[in-house]
């Protein structure tokens, strides 16, 4: 056997006083076997080790949730016996060496959370964040990771129904991709992965294992493999045909009473769902890994240990029932093998070629993993503001011209067309606007779906930026008309050693406490992804709210789209013109000092529920959340489908800052004129701040005396991605 | 009376379309596995859209060879009204029930969105209840739906009268720009000669709810079922 050296210690990201603390445990060397499952355990990744005391605070309970964090995804109840199953996972790195795959396989994986718990995943969303648009790498990474997370939910037959793309240098060599998916299944029919019954067989499923993935085995394998392998890339391929089979099987074989417990193999591949299933039900588990599908020869245990070839589950069994699985895997032609047992010793023993390649106590993996609260600083940017607006004397109409075709604000159409978003014929609300909405197959309930972040926000006021984020999903969830029920978060931050970074994380998960506790809109499932640098400068903290929602009865919902000439527009909030941190400020000004606008949770609960009574009531069914880029970008973007402009007069002191400013808890609204009065009423009853500032109009906006086409306006919208993706770079 | 669906590793649309044809028709809808090597007794043979096989080859080749494949041919050789769409037009050219081949749209990506379509040919099976020229409004979801063919093979689809879909813009004029994948003449469907096969990339079945504001493909399955009954 290999001596263990330092540097291999080093190497595997496994620091001296957890190596000690392994030695002690073990009361010997371990194998690299063994340093190789201590190496992934412990990672950052599967063991939010530098995370879990800031996340164990975050709410995680209300009368919808079934299961919060700790499942392969959280799951809530959406009545009538059915239940919701969703989590948000991050794929940055692999996606930035290699976009297409990078991103097909973060979809991959993400669905795979979803159907292992007995839910047929029913929507995909991605939050994807690259550099500036005039970085060399942006057209490069943009269009393969498009074209992977097309390429995987198309062939899957799952629509991709949302998201978002933002364009900002922090991303520059660091960017993020972050999918979303959210499946069905009944409720009384939910897989979970705590392994029980002594004696049971361990079952691999799906297909073969190869090199693929193996993070850290690279670079020491030429020490302990004698047969050197080439090195291979670290970031898997996906193959969503695979993928497809292994949901129609397990989907097929779920319909019976078979499976004890299941959980994909993800991150860290055999060994963190071998060592968590086991270490769930307190069990201990033994592996033969001569029986396990490998697609090259020679693997060594250290290798089919780590590695994360994609599209694998295991499974729990009991041994009598193993032939009814065996025939549906078989029929689906994929691999199925018995490759271990469920034991009673609480140690995780792996054996391979007759020899024991590992033997560890479960507790020393799971309960010693390392957790840190790490120092941290919570830094705010100075409250300054805007002296001099080159754009003062310039019409607004003008201003809007240059924001609907500015990268971060244009239609993201060029993006969401390349993803099937109709396929099973339940998408009712499309993507574009502020949520979707994915009928219950076979009911008249749907379910709302978005995922938002404002990391420019979270940069200047981490605190803030916190609220904000879970506000905004909150208020996207409430435009539509749905009733928001529960978060998964995706946390993507810099290096969490600098105790700045540490305070980003930290401050944000505060503000992210007090939002889901106001709104009661707990966190059920999410992922963390720390280390976001390069060259020491980390990218805005971003921290991505995937938000479901119900909508009980689909006759009634709200969409964004202007439906009626003269119509009554209304902003619902108060606009005070906060301009710092706004696209205005930071992206036509140029100007990045100061605070973002401040959430008032009081007042946004206030507000949503208000609007949604109103949607409920039938007495609005066009609204939209006002946010990136402010009151006029709102209403334009209500004009765009059904070439319906508006006609508002508004003379103010300042504004820019009220046309542009990015004040939260606002939605503008479009109301019937036979229905004004019973609106006007009922707000004023409530007591909820609200103006009247025009009419919708036919073909035309008109501001004020200036006046354009929507169609016009529409060009500048739609194009901006083509026109970027034709220059020559 | 049946309508047997068939099921190929990768179809994905297979549920969308039992679910089309059950609430529009009297069919009854039966889920064939490609495994099988008879159709069972049906008045309708249906091939989903999909991605059989993952179309790591080229669109449609592997299902084309798959078990069923024989019995199909047979059938719908005899006559048997036989729907392939989206990726089932794809295996009804690669299995020669149809003429021309479906290649890489002309934008280089896949691409999913509402289109209009003009029906050129309304005295078929599939399309009676449309009217002549009638613009109507159906999702497409392809990476490949560019359909060619050679000018001989052109000029018979033409002669006798095979082309049942043109895409088109709102006003239903045939051009380029109204054209979204680069399909020859802006083909979106085409029957074979004796106009009992029907392939289309638009997918009609994604166009039959009230609900999703898109019911122009409602038509297609009571055109149909009139026949049949």
């Amino acid at each position: 056997m290999n001596k263990i050296t330092e540097k291999m210690v080093e190497e595997h990201g496994i620091s001296s006083e957890e190596y000690d603390f392994i030695l002690e445990s073990l009361n010997r060397d371990p194998t690299i076997t063994e340093l190789g499952i201590f190496s992934a355990m412990w990672s950052e990744h599967c063991s939010y080790k530098s995370s879990k005391y800031w996340l164990s605070q975050l709410p995680t309970k209300n009368d919808f949730v079934i299961q919060g964090p700790g499942e392969n995804a959280g799951v809530i109840d959406i009545g009538d016996g059915y239940a919701a199953v969703f989590k948000m996972e991050s794929h940055n790195h692999p996606s930035f060496i290699e976009p297409y795959q990078g991103a097909a396989t973060g979809v991959g994986g993400i669905l795979r959370d979803v159907f292992t718990m007995g839910a047929r995943p029913v929507a995909l969303l991605n939050s994807i964040r690259f550099g500036e648009t005039s970085h060399e790498k942006t057209k490069h990474l943009l269009t393969g990771v498009v074209s992977g997370i097309g390429g995987y939910g198309n062939c899957m037959g799952i629509p991709t129904v949302g998201g978002e793309v933002e364009f900002n240098s922090s991303y520059n060599d660091n960017i993020l991709v972050n999918a979303m998916c959210v499946g069905i299944a009944k409720k009384d029919k939910i897989f979970y992965s705590k392994a029980s019954g002594v004696g049971n067989s361990v079952v691999y499923v799906g297909s073969k294992t190869g090199r693929d993935g193996i993070h850290g085995a690279t670079m020491a394998s030429a020490e302990f493999d004698d047969n050197s392998e080439e090195k291979r890339p670290t970031v898997q391929v996906g193959d969503p045909f695979s993928e497809k089979l292994l949901l129609e099987a397990c989907m097929e074989l779920m319909k019976m009473d078979v499976i004890v417990a299941i959980q994909d193999m993800g991150a860290a591949g055999l060994t963190s769902s071998a060592v968590e299933m086991a270490g769930k039900g307190n069990l201990g588990i033994e592996l033969d890994l001569d029986k396990v599908p490998c697609r090259e020869e020679r693997m060594s245990a250290y290798e089919i240990m780590l590695s994360e070839s994609q599209e694998r589950m295991l499974m729990i069994l009991e041994p009598d029932k193993e032939d009814i699985a065996k025939k549906i895997f078989e029929k689906w032609e994929l691999d199925f093998s018995v490759i271990g047992k469920l034991t009673d010793t609480n140690r995780l023993v792996i054996n391979h070629e007759k020899e024991k390649k590992a033997d560890i106590t479960l507790d020393i993996l799971e309960k010693g993993a390392p957790s840190y609260k790490r120092p941290y600083e919570i830094n705010i940017f100075d409250n300054e503001s805007i002296q001099e607006d080159k754009y003062k004397n310039e019409s607004p109409i003008s201003i809007l011209k240059k924001m609907i075709e500015s990268p971060n604000l244009c239609s993201r159409r060029w993006v969401w067309e390349q993803y099937d978003h109709m396929v099973m014929t339940d998408t009712v609300l499309l993507p574009g606007g502020d949520s979707a909405i994915i009928r219950v197959h076979g009911t008249n309930k749907g379910l709302s779906v978005t995922s938002d972040s404002t990391p420019r926000y979270c940069a200047s006021d981490p605190f803030e930026g916190g609220k904000q984020a879970v506000a905004e999903a909150w208020r996207n969830l409430i435009s539509v008309g749905s009733t928001p029920i529960a978060i998964t978060d995706c946390m993507n931050f810099g290096n969490p050693e600098k105790k700045e970074i540490m305070g980003q994380f930290a401050g944000v998960i505060k503000g992210m406490i007090e939002a889901c506790n106001t709104l009661d809109f707990p966190v059920v499932s999410g992922n963390v992804s720390l280390y976001n640098e390069t060259n020491g400068k980390g990218i805005n903290p971003t921290p991505v709210i995937g938000g479901v929602g119900v909508v009980n009865n689909l006759d009634i919902f709200s969409d964004q789209n202007f439906k009626r000439i003269n119509d009554l527009i209304l902003v619902i909030g108060k606009t005070n013109g906060h301009l710092t941190q706004s696209i205005y400020a930071n992206e036509l000004l140029n100007y990045k000092k100061g605070l973002p606008p401040k959430v008032d949770l009081e007042e946004e609960l206030k507000n949503g529920l208000a609007l949604k009574e109103l949607i409920t009531k039938r007495l609005i069914d066009t609204s939209h959340d006002i946010s990136d880029g402010g009151l006029l970008v709102a209403l334009t973007e209500m004009s765009m489908k059904n070439n319906i402009g508006y006609k508002v007069n508004i003379t103010k002191e300042n504004l820019n800052s009220y046309l542009f400013g990015e004040d939260q808890a606002r939605y503008a609204v479009a109301i019937e004129k036979s229905k004004i009065e019973e609106v006007r009423s009922f707000l004023i009853d409530k007591n909820i701040f609200f103006e009247e500032i025009g009419q919708t109009n036919k073909d035309n906006i008109i501001f004020n005396d200036e006046k354009i086409s929507v169609t016009e306006l529409r060009d500048l919208y739609e194009n901006w991605f083509n026109n970027y993706l034709s220059e020559a770079s | 009376m049946k309508a047997s669906i068939i099921v190929f590793p990768g179809s994905n649309c297979d549920r969308d379309i039992a679910v089309s044809i059950k609430k529009i028709t009297n069919l009854e809808p039966v889920m064939v596995w490609h495994k099988e090597t008879s159709i069972p007794e049906s008045d309708l043979i249906v091939i989903p859209g999909g991605f059989t096989f993952g179309d790591y080859l080229r669109c449609g080749s592997i299902a084309a060879n798959s078990p069923i494949m024989n019995d199909i041919i047979k059938k719908a050789s005899d006559g048997l009204p036989t729907l392939g769409i989206c990726n089932g037009f794809q295996i009804l050219t690669e299995s020669g029930l149809l003429p021309g081949t479906l290649i890489r749209n002309d934008c280089l990506s896949f691409l999913c969105k509402t289109v209009s379509i003009r029906v050129e040919n309304n005295e078929t099976k599939f399309s009676n209840k449309y009217k002549q020229k009638e613009i109507i409004n159906i999702p497409i979801a392809h990476n490949e739906g560019n359909f060619f063919a050679n000018e001989d093979t052109l000029k018979k689809i033409k002669d006798s009268n095979q082309i049942i879909f043109k895409y088109c813009d709102q006003n239903g004029e045939v051009n380029e720009k109204s054209n979204p994948n680069g399909s020859i003449e802006n083909i979106a469907g085409i029957t074979n000669e004796k106009g009992n096969v029907l392939g289309m990339m638009p997918h009609p079945e994604r166009a039959t709810c009230k609900i999703t504001k898109l019911t122009d493909g409602e038509n297609l399955f009571k055109s149909i079922y009139e026949f049949l009954s």
